[in-house]
């Protein structure tokens, strides 16, 4: 059940408990019961909207920033990760095997304002020892959801 | 049950082959002319997949031209293919098929079906089959010389076919019976009692069972069972299946038919005469979608389930009873009280509220105060639909 109602809510997640139940064919009350639970066990931690930032008039800058930390002996990966976390420029992030540790997607007004962000905040945290930042240029793709503006292939209207 | 014999205006005076020129002419052709001469239909007519063809799938197929493969391939189809088949139709269906003598790929479940019974039929032999049904079963047995026996399902039977009405069909001229489970247009799938009982009666009497599984991995409540499974079956059982539903492939036009050596074989002739073999860039496209399309096949069932359940509350919500179809994309809703015949009710629909619905007769006599709703579009498309028919059916009480 929670994989059911999982799953319209990531495709839509602004499906009323109303429309979920139709399309499960359940009791909406059991909808809602699931959901709340969800949010509050934090399976569900929020909603937000799939943008395309390219058709906005004003755009903002985003980044990928690699991180190398150096694991502190009582906490490992975690406690400094989460002091960066803590951030608001940082949008994502993950911790990553391989070449480095950290991936940050860092969202800003302006390079400038990223590259302040790196030099002024992240690098000078004790334990963070090294940084490559690169500059997204397009998005393509985003929560399954593709940024092209071709015309829609158009089906027949009638078929048997 | 009637049985549709020539009845039309003498042919003389017609240079088209008789047997041609004798087909009732789609009746349903006018409407869909009228459909797709307007704009801004909202369309719940479409018999195929919304989805595209799911990207790995088209990517293969690309693969395959820039490999450059554009040549023939083997008149059964790519034994590749071939296996790919087998292997999917033991695992799913739970019947072992040979590849190499027991499976043929065909130009959609069409071709399979036109090569079956130009193989099988004697001029008049009987063919059964079960109305309301897919447009093109009739003509077909008709183009190989046989004579149609129709047998209307029921929607006290949730459209099952009733095993009594099939005995009772039977004639010595029965040379096979047609199945369509899960069924364009009504949904339906057979329980697995009366399936039984099926087999039993075309085991009794030595009939050919043909059956169009076109639809059957959209099945959405319990297990689709094949009666090719069944015992003593798989001698008798031509089991006709393809992509375009499962994987949104419609265009691709590739299918294949599973049976008995000896009417494979038969096929094969005709197929071999006839088309050669299927487009090598389609069945390249089928191998991928064999091997790899599980996940997006699972993905599109579950919306299609959805869709399935939304439109069918709507439908009973504003008064038209619907059962809750089992399987395939279409609900088959009754219209009868309305007051209006399917074909009123589908032209006044249209015209006044741009929305598009197939009256139930362009399925079969039987098909009279019912419309089909297809549900293979978007859930707003579908909701904005009903929105209209429900205004459209609160006038006409």
């Amino acid at each position: 059940m929670k994989n059911e109602i999982l799953r319209l809510l990531r495709r839509n997640g602004r499906l009323s408990f109303e429309e979920i139940a139709v399309q499960l064919d359940i009791p909406a009350e059991t909808v809602r019961t699931v959901v709340s639970e969800m949010e509050e066990s934090g399976v569900i931690s929020g909603y937000q909207a799939v943008i395309d930032d390219s058709l906005l008039p004003e755009t903002k800058v985003k980044a990928i920033i690699e991180v190398n930390i150096r694991p502190q002996r009582d906490g490992g990966f975690d406690k400094i990760a989460l002091r960066i976390a803590k951030f608001s420029e940082v949008d994502s992030m993950y911790l990553i095997s391989g070449g480095y540790d950290l991936e940050l997607e860092v969202r800003g007004d302006s390079l400038q304002a990223i590259a302040a962000f790196v030099s002024g905040k992240l690098a000078t945290i004790d334990g963070v020892t090294s940084t490559a930042t690169r500059f997204i240029l397009k998005k393509y793709k985003e929560a399954g959801r593709i940024f092209d503006h071709d015309e829609e292939y158009k089906r027949l209207k009638v078929t048997p | 049950m009637t049985r549709n014999t020539n009845d039309l205006k003498s042919p003389r005076d017609s240079r088209v082959a008789e047997h041609v020129d004798s087909l009732p002419k789609s009746g349903i052709r006018d409407f869909f002319e009228l459909v797709n001469s307007l704009d801004d239909v909202i369309s719940l007519g479409i018999g195929e997949p919304d989805f595209v063809t799911p990207w790995h799938i088209r990517e293969a197929a690309i693969y395959s031209l820039e490999r450059g493969h554009t040549s023939y391939t083997s008149n059964l189809g790519l034994l590749q293919l071939r296996e790919a088949v087998c292997e999917y139709v033991g695992g799913r269906y739970a019947v072992d098929y040979d590849p190499k003598n027991e499976c043929i790929i065909t130009v959609g479940v069409s071709e399979a079906l036109d090569l079956l019974l130009r193989a099988i039929i004697n001029p008049g032999d009987e063919i059964i089959y079960h109305e309301p049904c897919y447009v093109s079963y009739s003509p077909c047995i008709q183009m190989a010389y046989g004579t149609p026996v129709v047998i209307p399902t029921l929607e006290s039977d949730e459209f099952a076919l009733n095993p009594d009405d099939l005995r009772h069909a039977i004639t010595d001229r029965t040379k096979a019976i047609l199945l369509n489970f899960p069924c364009n247009p009504t949904g339906a799938s057979m329980p697995i009692e009366k399936l039984r009982e099926v087999a039993q009666i075309a085991e009794e009497h030595d009939l050919i069972v043909i059956t169009d599984e076109i639809y059957s991995e959209l099945t959405y409540d319990g297990e689709h069972v094949s009666i090719a499974s069944l015992p003593n079956m798989k001698e008798r059982v031509v089991f006709l299946h393809g992509f375009s539903k499962a994987y949104a492939m419609t265009g691709f036009r590739i299918a294949y038919a599973c049976g008995p050596r000896d009417l494979i074989d038969a096929m094969m002739k005709v197929h071999q005469y006839s088309m050669l073999c299927a487009p090598t860039i389609a069945q390249e496209a089928a191998v991928e979608a064999l091997t790899n399309g599980e996940r997006e096949m699972e993905m599109m069932m579950s919306s299609y389930r959805d869709r399935r359940n939304v439109i069918v509350r709507r439908l009973n919500d504003m008064g038209l009873s619907c059962v809750k179809p089992k399987g395939a994309f279409y609900a088959f809703a009754n219209i009868t009280s309305t007051g209006l015949s399917c074909n009123d009710f589908a032209i006044a629909l249209l015209k006044e509220h741009n929305v598009a619905v197939v009256p139930g007769t362009a399925f079969g006599q039987c098909g009279e105060g019912f419309i089909r709703c297809a549900y293979a579009t978007s859930l707003d498309d579908i909701q904005t639909a009903m929105d209209k028919m429900e205004l459209f059916v609160a006038r006409n009480r």
